[in-house]
């Protein structure tokens, strides 16, 4: 059986920068398996600006932000298998991979780094009533159609939900002369981003439906119609609310999960707040050696920090092959990093304080929005760290870091928790 | 004096910049992060400007359409305009990043480059 020292999957903006941390660590005998036959995942099809402001300090489209992790990995000479499967991972980190070439291959890995991105939830997890007619899309779905394939999905559209996903593709499909009708919230706040608010309904007069829904789909072969309902703060249809719009697209931009069968696979425990892995801090999750990154452990909104968590995973990938070769490892005491008030998730969820090396950034978000709070960090039950906030919203992702002094000296459970200022 | 509270929509973090005109002249910007904030909420307040970002149909090359973005701001109120030029343009594969498809669109001083590399199909 062929053996890598570390075996990527997925070739999207994580498994790309992982792969590059790697080689410069000094690992050399890599591999990336990426199922599309290009590299570069989901960042091919989001053509619009706003990635890489933290990373390059410039503002590029997904491809271009892609290409520039591409030029890398092929400088270091990062080894990219194309049209390539991973179907199954152990946890002793045999994983097992289909492509037209090789056909069905099983190799094995020092480490694994599973950086398998994410899924759109579909019409089926929401339950609208109504026929399955043709006309109804997950907005990721058809921004693939329209920017990688060149296919407009329809002309009078309306969207389910205001993930940025589905912004973007409002502003795109009016751009190529549909008639976005509106976009419908079940919230009573966005989930987009403000920028995606602002650039991509507002300057286009598309109205928002906050606190609504879509409740039933009419037609026969192609959707024709579609019915939405306000909802009340129990997230129910209010009866008489009821507004019809004439379209022959609805698109669904409900939600992303963190794609975890292979995690699944491997017995890999995980976090029901984020639906990805539960990881520590160099991204190892509960399975030896297999570690966790990008949208595959839990959804981002920027790919700059996709970036910066898929680099520490491949630094932590690193010191294992190493502390594993120099029989060196890592401390044994652990120490967990809980959600307190008002948070509802936190990554990394574990940290080893015998063995802190440099800072550690912890990402959460809020349940809610909230205004004038603080960010609360607590060891052992002491405060840490404050931080004041004027404005937290749950679409974006917050960022906390921690010293390696810190780290190290912790003596109980981190909690993070966002509190009124005092 | 009137105040507005502007999005700036330069980067995803998205400051809410505030600010103060006394009729059409601007007294003050705060509350933006970076000067490309500053920039943005004068702009805004006078003719605001965006990127623009499509595809174009390419031939020979690994998919049917090739992401293209403007090298700057366009107004936004000419953005129909700038779709129109696009939708005119064909190119042949390969292209390079950066490849400038359309130059000086519409007059803005704008090009229109090619947002990524794309081989010939084989
Ligand atoms: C529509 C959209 C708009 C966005 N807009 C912005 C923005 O404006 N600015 C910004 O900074 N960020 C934005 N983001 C966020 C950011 O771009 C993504 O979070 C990031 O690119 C995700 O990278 P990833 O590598 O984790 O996942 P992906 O890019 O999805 O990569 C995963 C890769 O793994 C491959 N794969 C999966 N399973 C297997 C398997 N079993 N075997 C082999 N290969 C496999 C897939 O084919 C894919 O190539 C956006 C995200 C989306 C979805």
């Amino acid at each position: 059986m062929r053996h890598y020292e570390s075996v990527i999957i997925g070739g999207g903006s994580a498994g790309l920068a992982a792969a590059v941390a790697l080689k410069k660590q000094g690992i050399g005998d890599i591999v990336i398996l990426e199922k599309d036959g290009e590299p570069g995942g989901i960042l091919e099809q989001c053509i619009h600006n706003g990635f890489g402001l933290q990373t390059f300090k410039e503002q590029l489209s997904g491809p271009a932000y892609a290409e520039r992790f591409i030029r890398m990995a092929e400088e270091l000479g990062v080894e990219i298998k194309l049209n390539t499967m991973a179907v199954g991972l152990t946890r002793g980190r045999e994983v097992e991979y289909v492509n037209p070439e090789e056909g069905d291959v099983t190799v094995s890995a020092d480490t694994v780094i599973l950086a398998v991105g994410c899924y759109e939830r579909p019409r089926g997890a929401i339950g609208i009533h109504g026929p399955r007619c043709a006309g109804v899309y997950t907005a990721g779905q058809a921004q693939k159609y329209l920017n990688i394939d060149g296919y407009m999905v329809g002309k009078r559209v309306f969207i389910l939900g205001s993930g940025d996903i589905g912004l973007i593709m409002a502003r795109r499909m009016t751009l190529e002369g549909a008639k976005v009708l509106g976009v419908a919230e079940l919230m009573p706040y966005s989930s987009g981003l403000p920028r995606n608010m602002k650039q991509c309904l507002e300057d286009f007069g598309i109205p928002l439906y906050l606190s609504h829904t879509v409740t039933k789909t009419f037609g026969k072969s192609r959707l024709e119609k579609i019915e939405l309902m306000e909802v009340d703060d129990n997230r129910q249809p209010v009866p008489g609310s009821e507004m019809y719009f004439d379209c022959d697209t609805l698109l669904l931009s409900v939600g992303l999960i963190p794609e975890n069968h292979l995690a699944d696979d491997a017995g890999i425990e995980m976090d029901p707040s984020t639906k990805g892995p539960v990881v520590d801090d160099s991204y190892m999750t509960s399975a030896e050696g297999i570690f966790a990154c990008g949208n595959g452990l839990h959804v981002h909104d920027l790919v700059d920090f996709v970036s910066l968590q898929a680099e520490r995973a491949g630094e932590g990938a690193a010191r294992y092959i190493r502390a594993k070769r120099e029989g060196t490892e890592a401390g044994e005491r652990r120490v967990s990093v809980r959600p307190g008030e008002n948070v509802s998730y936190t990554v990394p969820a574990l940290v080893h304080p015998d063995s802190a090396w440099g800072n550690v950034e912890f990402f959460f978000r809020v349940k809610a929005p909230l205004d004038t709070v603080s960010v609360v960090i607590r060891g052992g039950g002491r405060v840490i760290r404050t931080i004041k906030k004027r404005k937290m919203i749950p679409s974006e992702m917050e960022r906390v870091v921690l010293t390696k002094d810190v780290i190290a000296g912790l003596s109980g459970d981190v909690v993070i928790s966002v509190e009124p200022q005092a | 004096m009137t105040e507005k509270e502007l999005i700036c929509v330069n980067c995803p973090i998205g400051c809410t910049v505030t600010v103060k005109m006394e009729g059409d002249e601007i007294i003050s910007v705060t509350g933006n992060t970076c000067p490309k904030g500053e920039a943005y909420a004068r702009k805004e307040c006078i003719r605001p400007e965006r990127i623009l970002t499509s595809t174009v149909k390419i031939e020979g090359g690994t998919h049917r359409v090739l992401p293209v973005i403007t090298s700057e701001e366009i107004p936004l109120d000419v953005m129909f305009e700038a779709m129109e030029e696009v939708r005119k343009v064909s190119v042949k594969a390969p292209v390079s990043e950066g490849d400038v498809i359309i130059s000086n669109l519409l007059g803005t001083g704008a090009d229109v480059v090619a947002s990524r590399s794309m081989a010939a199909a084989d």
